[in-house]
């Protein structure tokens, strides 16, 4: 009986919920910024090439290395100087960010949708899949990430593609034991025993019924992993391991620029400092996605 | 206690399988044939490939290399390195105090200033200090530490010249390996001016790899302090008139400590991750360059081995902290 009288408010207000829930974000000054950041980089990602001053390979052999004008450069036009072929860091930067933002949208959208399934599906039958499914995701879980995706792109070939690929390989079991944790507390709910006994199927159950409930911390994991994706695509390109010069995905700029620490140090500064602004600003909306989407915190 | 051990060791069996399949397969996963793959640019005549075939048992049906496998590690036979032709095992053992060390290092830097910056934020709620290091500490979440490790060199090795940029001492120091760590193997010899290049060779790479630890045990710790000190039993210590910083350390602290804890070890992973990136940063001899080198120059060998051994190394860590865990909160051991 007390489950009813406490079910009742809450079930008609999806509208005011998504008000509420900005009510809470809002409150989050570091969320606000991170979202405004992330909507410009989304706008430079999509307008690349009538923002950027120059196209993303074009060198200009005579100003090899220039320094940015604030440092001493004295070729105005190069914002952020030029790198060891005479590229405009500026363009390339902004081109890079089309990567990085792909990069972050493919690997999550892949393993959350295969976490998301391999989870309802492990939550949701319980049994030998079950025990199948978790101890796939434990192996998976016991390497290093970052080795784990190394050795996948070992396997599958250096490229931008098959690093995505490893990394949401590597990425998804953390969707699948969410999911799994979340349908376990759902499944013995009034509500899916009720939808079950009106004859839902068991998809209905899984995707339609029991999902949509288990979406607060997915949402926050998804924001994690959207900066991990980033942030490990661009190591395994600092590795030589993922996108390939001449590509301007970020990672891939500091690798050649590693040679340059001592006499060219806006090269190795720039794209790290473009790493670090897109991770946080994610992170950022992580932490208030979080605080927003946490009843236990709101409360506080 | 020792039920609850048990338990954990049986429910650890599959995954030890899981990671001996794994690495098992990777061989075997890489495109071309393993033998010609091993073999590289220089290729083998037909009868060496037949040799080299029932050498390395290639001719068996797939469930018996396996066993042949699991049966060669058990014995301690990891293979033979393809680039180097030494063990495997002789390698990695020389090359894994080096990681150890750094790791601890990294790990003493971010409990060191993380738990105490934690702490202070939690008491401070809402101050300038806590924006601050809260600031910083999702900085150093958000950091791609790769870059963070050449800005350090660029400022501390080139700009001040206060470090060197690679390696674990200077070369013109001699003196017996003991332990494998520099640091003590230094003292035992009773050379201070080893120690000291020692420890400055490790300070740079240690602060790149502690880096994001030290930010997520920071903002661990606050949280864990924060609820705890909501709690009723804080309410209750304070109200008795104890002295503030007998509730903090005692009472709310203690508690706390807990998830703090498994922060930590959950850390180790990724430390193994990190030491990949710091160790290729700073050439520093250790098994996560070792790792790269043997992945560049295809020698899949000492990549397998590595990665059994690290996926090991990794999940035995990870059971020590879910005992110690189990030690701190007695709760869990009931469940």
């Amino acid at each position: 009986m007390a489950t009813e009288i406490i079910a009742a408010p809450t079930a008609p207000t999806r509208f005011s919920g998504l008000r509420e829930f900005w009510y809470y974000f809002s409150m989050n000054r570091g969320a606000v910024i991170g979202l405004v950041v992330f909507v410009l980089l989304i706008l430079v990602a999509i307008f690349a090439p009538l923002i950027a001053p120059f196209p993303a390979d074009q060198q200009f052999r005579d100003f090899i290395r220039m320094a940015p004008p604030f440092a001493g450069g004295t070729q105005p036009q190069f914002l952020l100087g030029t790198d060891e072929v005479g590229r405009d860091i500026l363009s390339r930067l902004i081109y890079g960010a089309r990567y990085s933002l792909f990069i972050g949208f493919f690997v999550v959208t892949a393993a959350l949708f295969t976490g998301v399934t391999l989870g309802l599906l492990a939550g949701y039958f319980r049994g030998w899949v079950d025990a199948l499914i978790m101890r796939v995701m434990d192996i998976i879980l016991a390497f290093p990430s970052l080795l784990l995706a190394l050795v996948l792109v070992a396997i599958l070939g250096p490229g931008l593609f098959n690093a995505m690929l490893a990394i949401a390989l590597v990425l998804q079991p953390h969707f699948a034991r969410l999911t799994r944790a979340a349908v376990l507390s759902e499944k013995s709910r009034e509500y899916v025993t009720s939808a079950k006994v009106a004859g839902a199927g068991n998809l209905r159950l899984m995707f339609i019924t029991i999902l949509p409930n288990c979406l607060g911390p997915l949402i926050v994991q998804a924001t994690l992993s959207f900066s991990n994706a980033i942030l490990e695509a661009a190591a395994l390109g600092f590795l030589g391991m993922g996108a390939q010069p001449p590509t301007p995905e970020w990672g891939t700029m500091l690798a050649r620029a590693r040679e340059f620490i001592t006499s060219a140090w806006w090269i190795v500064t720039m794209p790290g400092l473009a790493i670090l602004i897109t991770v946080l600003a994610i992170n950022l909306i992580g932490d208030g996605l979080r605080d927003a989407l946490d009843p236990k915190l709101k409360r506080s | 206690m020792l039920r609850f051990i048990l338990q954990k060791l049986a429910l650890i069996v599959p995954t030890i399988i899981g990671i001996t399949i794994a690495s098992f397969a990777f061989i075997r996963l890489l495109p071309g044939d393993p033998i010609l793959a091993m073999a590289g640019q220089h290729g083998v005549t037909p009868a060496r490939y037949e040799i080299l075939k029932e050498q390395f048992g290639y001719n068996l049906p797939i469930w018996q290399q396996y066993f042949n496998y699991v049966a060669g590690v058990l014995h301690g036979n990891f293979g033979v390195s393809l680039a180097t032709k030494r063990p495997v095992i002789d390698e990695f053992m020389t090359l894994f105090p080096a990681t150890v060390e750094l790791a601890l290092f990294a790990m003493l830097i971010a409990v060191a200033l993380g738990i105490p910056a934690g702490i202070f934020a939690a008491i401070k709620r809402g101050s300038w200090f806590d924006q601050i290091t809260m600031g910083v500490a999702l900085t150093g979440y958000s950091m791609p530490i790769f870059w963070w490790g050449l800005l350090l060199i660029i400022f501390f090795s080139g700009y001040l010249g206060w470090t060197p940029v690679s390696g674990r001492i200077a070369l013109n120091f001699f003196f017996p390996r003991v332990t494998g760590f520099m640091l003590i193997d230094s003292l035992i010899a009773g050379n201070p001016a080893a120690f000291v290049s020692a420890l400055r060779h490790l300070i740079l790479p240690a602060i790149v790899l502690g880096t994001i630890p030290l930010a997520v045990i920071a903002r661990q710790t606050r949280s864990a302090m924060l609820e705890v000190l909501g709690e009723d039993y804080v309410r209750t210590a304070r109200a008795k008139g104890l002295e503030p910083g007998r509730v903090v350390g005692v009472h709310a602290f203690r508690n706390a400590l807990i998830p703090v804890v498994t922060t930590i070890g959950l850390q180790v992973g990724l430390l193994m991750g990190g030491a990949i990136l710091t160790e290729t940063i700073f050439s520093w001899p250790g098994i996560g360059k070792w790792m790269i080198d043997s992945i560049s120059k295809r020698d899949y060998v000492s990549v397998q081995s590595g990665l059994l051994l690290i996926g090991l190394i990794v999940m035995g860590v990870n059971l020590l902290v879910d005992i110690l865990y189990a030690v701190i909160n007695p709760r869990i051991r009931v469940q």
